[in-house]
């Protein structure tokens, strides 16, 4: 009896193991791919690897971001911060957000997300386009930190969904944050962001 | 303040099952009466909480160790129903009043998706044990509220005079979608 | 019973979701498309499939105390078959229907039909019951699915057909699905009868 059992689990465990096997590095390529995308989409047109030059940079919150330049010729023209924050109606919201050199958000992009479909999920499309307050494209965060108008901001918020909102503009804000902290650590090229850096100190 | 916040988005904001789906089975199965409605909470909020701390050691002691991540249902699901059949023997032999009350809804507790559901999810969202703990506990009481409510509504319902095509099943979720839509008036909150 | 009636009986007769009223979870959680209801319409039939199938094949090796674990091993290998191979290949997919492609496991019409007629059939009768449920199963989500979108949106597997302003986003949201499947199981129940 638990012979038989045993045999069906072993049974199980190896074919579960070999489509393991078979699918891991269709994952693995799909994932990297998705985030090449991305990557693309945020910044401007590069030419060096920026998975590769990858790096971990603190935001304000004491927690770390991904951060991934964006070279061209040598000089930095960018760089796509990868962000999440917990603070969705849903749960966990990532995003990714570029940024040029002089902290002005290039692009956007949703990564993961489990909002109310038709209600926050609209946040891929609804900070980008040009209504209203609406899109966030070219804005500067360096002044401080973007907020939905209920809270004293200035960007609109999603109709029916100003949790999703703030949320969202919470990763944004953390990517920033990131991105401002982390250019400390990054060296050469970058130089551009030091003097801003300097600047406001 | 962050347990809190758990709570209180688990039990009314993205309620287990008016919001995310989860457990309509037993939902729509035993809420003809209170009575029966409530056993079946209390087994449920029984179950959930063991079964999510046992199925978090297992995926973070053994699984995650042994690089088994492909293992995850197959290990959760015999987990929960060996489980199941533990806290039956269990329940049986120290507290036949316990049992009297709540083993009748054990065995159909198995196949409640929200069981596995809510121990896929806390890996899911990289909850640590505690957080986890609260998460299972709030869900439940979050099934336990909204079965317990529904009940309450399905015997008044019986007593009222429903069209023909509209008996059973159908009254029955167009009154679920109601209650839906009375828990979204939590979404402001938190 | 031939092959073809088995078949048109999980389609028609024995409806998994408006007649048998099971595997309710995903049938609300997933149709806020028609194209997610579908999909997960077909990821279960797979399951159901390959499962009735194997439990078909086994069913004089396993020992009659141990059985529902077995099928519960059985179904959680195809399930998880599914799961690796959406990801892989089609992970948007895959991040839309989410938690409840892992909880295909704890469908009622899976293990149901395991025990209900694959423990008591021969094969090829097995597969045909499986496919057959499995068309049910689909054509309801999809049914559910394609409602839910073009009353909450206005498209149609996502091609707009009326402006969306004039969707009613109720629809798509959690309460939208309790209450259209009442109103179709109760059209079902009635075309049935008639």
């Amino acid at each position: 009896m638990l012979l038989s059992l045993t045999i069906i689990c072993l049974a199980a465990g190896a074919i579960l193991a070999g489509v393991n096997m078979y699918t891991t590095g269709p994952i693995a390529a799909s994932k990297a791919a998705a985030l090449q995308n991305a990557i693309r989409q945020v910044v401007p047109e590069f030419d060096n690897n920026p998975t590769e030059e990858a790096y971990k940079a603190p935001t304000s919150e004491g927690d770390s971001l991904t951060i991934y330049p964006a070279m061209k010729d040598g000089k930095f023209v960018g760089a796509a911060v990868e962000s999440n924050t917990k603070k969705g109606f849903g749960g966990e919201i990532k995003v990714i957000a570029g940024f040029d050199p002089q902290g002005k958000l290039i692009n956007y992009s949703v990564l993961q997300h489990s909002e109310t479909p038709g209600l926050g999920s609209k946040m891929q499309e609804w900070f980008r386009t040009d209504k209203n307050k609406q899109s966030i494209i070219g804005r500067s965060l360096s002044n401080g930190g973007l907020s939905v108008t209920k809270d004293g901001g200035d960007v609109d918020a999603i109709t029916a969904a100003t949790i999703s909102s703030r949320a969202f503009l919470d990763a944004v804000n953390r990517a920033y944050s990131a991105y401002k902290g982390g250019a400390d650590s990054t060296s050469g090229a970058t130089t551009k962001i030091k003097e801003e850096e300097g600047g406001d100190k | 303040m962050e347990y809190i916040l758990i709570f209180i988005a688990a039990v009314f904001v993205n309620n287990v099952v008016l919001a995310q789906f989860l457990g309509i089975c037993p939902f729509l199965g035993v809420s003809k009466k209170v009575e029966t409605a409530a056993g079946m909470g209390a087994a449920v909020t029984f179950v959930l909480t063991i079964a999510t701390i046992v199925t978090f050691l297992v995926q973070k002691y053994v699984l995650d160790v042994f690089d088994l991540g492909f293992m995850q249902t197959i290990s959760f699901i015999l987990i929960i129903a060996a489980l199941v059949q533990m806290v039956e023997i269990i329940l049986k032999k120290v507290s036949p009043a316990l049992y009297q009350a709540l083993g009748v809804f054990l065995p159909l507790i198995t196949t409640n998706c929200c069981i596995l559901g809510v121990a896929i999810l806390v890996i899911q969202k990289e909850y640590n044990l505690l957080e986890s703990v609260v998460y299972a506990i709030s869900t439940a009481i979050g099934f336990a509220l909204a079965l317990v409510i529904f009940a309450g509504i399905r015997e008044q319902l019986a007593m009222t005079r429903v069209p023909e095509g509209m008996k059973g099943t159908p009254i029955a979720l167009i009154t679920a979608g109601l209650l839906a839509m009375a828990f979204m008036g939590f979404s402001g909150i938190g | 019973m031939s092959n073809m009636k088995i078949l048109m009986n999980g389609i028609i007769k024995e409806n998994p979701t408006f007649v048998l009223l099971l595997g309710m979870c995903p049938t609300l959680g997933t149709t806020s498309s028609a194209l997610n209801g579908m999909s997960m319409g077909l990821a279960t039939m797979f399951v159901l499939i390959c499962s009735n199938f194997v439990i078909s094949a086994l069913k004089n090796l396993i020992p009659d105390m141990v059985r529902i674990p077995a099928y519960i091993v059985v179904i959680a290998t195809f399930v998880t078959v599914v799961q690796m191979c959406m990801e892989a290949f089609v992970p948007a997919l895959y991040a839309s229907l989410g938690l409840f492609i892992p909880l295909i496991v704890v469908n009622c019409i899976v293990l149901g039909r395991a025990e209900a007629f694959a423990a008591k059939n021969r094969i090829v009768p097995s597969i045909f019951d499986g496919i057959g449920m499995g068309l049910g199963f689909t054509l309801a989500l999809t049914l559910l699915g394609a409602i839910r979108e073009m009353l909450g949106t206005g498209k149609f597997f996502g091609f707009a057909f009326m402006p969306e302003e004039y969707g009613s986003l109720i629809f798509v949201l959690a309460p939208g699905a309790f209450i259209a499947l009442g109103y179709l199981i109760a059209i079902v129940d009635k075309l049935r009868k008639a």
